[in-house]
């Protein structure tokens, strides 16, 4: 049978971490971390990003494990201090944070309602791949042009809309 | 390779790595604030920013290995010149825009392809690191190219002044691909990237960029080398003292 496009198949490490998550017995942990959102995109918590790993108990100390979007992102030290404040305002005053590289963040862990939550931010939210077409956040215009490979944040691009004339960034597929 | 010898080896060569990343971002990051446009500036600095967390991530590993109290903040800041390892190339002071972007192409090309080559290593850290910069690299690339080609076949003046950057930077290439006794012992343990089998590919892509972009390949006949040693040209010491001011006014300081 010939390989279709119709069905979207989730990446299976993508798969495992939402698992780990829907069989971890700490599931007021993973809740509570909901309300972290990235620094830099308030309306996309850690764990909708993908950047948000596992929870686990070590002797009474909460580790959390995350992924680095890219490698020199500043704002996964700031993700690193906001999930430690949330643990510890909720009661947790003992957590360690983990960083895993392997296997490498990609676009394509992104939830299906963190991307519309990207769109309505005015983020054209990551496509398959580098080669997919980019559409305006605002009229849905495919007729844009890229301004610059790297816009506001490594993680973007900036593009222009050449239909409504809205300058926007659009979340790069990595 | 008996495993206190491999350890030390793959410290050294984790360094290396790092020092390349370190020294190029810092290059990059110069441009911040003195793009040639808005736009451009912030693609500057946040490619500026996925080197310096190349480095970190590498110098954070050699730290892992050294286990002797080292941190990445230690190899970043408290060598002097000729402890560094990087590449000649990545060193030459920024120059103009079309200096920075010609040395950027000439890297990128190459790093892509060393960082692919290094996924494969059978150190799953460092695998695991590449495995994150090729992503990143694929990016730097697909603009540097993008300005050789703008630039190159653009003005008179841009294309004066990307030609003499070329011309430039054209001497130190060979060293991107020489392989030393360390690497050596590394790549045939499966660890490092044997550079020599990255030049026919990299030789292929960049004549045909030069040529698309109207630029003349430079004929060659001369090149420097000397960085892998710990022999570096006049520029690095004048960048490092500036990298490295604060730690050396105030040793230990704290952000």
């Amino acid at each position: 049978m010939a390989a279709t496009a119709c069905i979207p198949l989730l990446p299976v490490e993508e798969h495992e971490r939402r698992q780990r998550r829907a069989n971890s017995a700490l599931q007021p942990l993973w809740d509570l971390l909901d309300a972290v959102v990235d620094p830099e995109i308030p309306v996309v918590s850690l764990w909708q990003l993908g950047v948000l790993q596992d929870i686990a108990l070590e002797d009474g100390v909460v580790v959390v494990t995350i992924t680095p979007t890219y490698s020199g992102c500043p704002a996964m030290t700031v993700m690193a201090e906001d999930v430690q404040r949330a643990l510890a305002d909720a009661g947790y005053p003992h957590s360690r944070i983990v960083t895993k590289l392997s296997p490498a963040w990609s676009t394509s862990w992104m939830a299906d309602d963190a991307r519309e939550k990207l769109r309505a931010y005015g983020i054209a939210p990551p496509g398959e791949n580098e080669a997919a077409p980019v559409h305006c956040p605002r009229c849905g215009s495919g007729r844009v042009r890229t301004v610059s490979q790297f816009g506001s944040t490594a993680c973007k691009a900036l593009y222009q809309c050449g239909d409504c004339a809205e300058l926007f960034d659009y979340f790069k597929p990595i | 390779m008996p495993e206190t010898r491999s350890k030390d080896a793959i410290k050294q060569y984790a360094i290396r790595l790092g020092d390349d990343a370190l020294v190029l971002g810092h290059r990059l990051s110069e441009w911040c604030s003195n793009g040639p446009f808005l736009e451009e500036d912030l693609a500057l600095t946040n490619v500026a920013l996925d080197f310096i967390g190349r480095a970190r991530m590498f110098y954070s590993y050699a730290a892992e290995l050294a286990a002797d109290g080292s941190t990445e903040d230690t190899y970043a800041y408290t060598r002097d010149c000729r402890d560094f390892r990087n590449l000649l190339i990545n060193e030459l002071p920024r120059g103009d825009f079309a200096f920075s972007m010609a040395r950027q192409y000439l890297v990128d090309v190459y790093n892509l392809a060393y960082m692919e080559a290094l996924r494969r290593s059978t150190d799953s850290s460092l695998a695991a690191i590449a495995e994150k910069a090729v992503k990143e690299s694929r990016y730097h690339l697909r603009r540097s190219r993008d300005w050789m080609l703008r630039l190159g076949d653009g003005t008179v003046e841009s294309h004066g002044r990307l030609q003499r950057a070329v011309d430039e930077l054209w001497g130190y290439t060979p060293e991107l691909f020489a392989v030393d006794a360390l690497e050596q012992e590394l790549a045939d343990a499966g660890i490092a990237v044997d550079a020599a089998s990255l030049r026919p590919a990299w030789e292929q892509s960049v004549t045909a960029t030069l040529a698309e972009a109207t630029l003349q390949r430079p004929a060659g006949g001369w090149e420097v080398s000397g960085g892998r040693r710990g022999i570096h040209t006049e520029s690095l010491g004048h960048m490092l003292s500036e990298l490295q001011f604060m730690q050396r006014a105030y040793p230990g300081l704290q952000w």
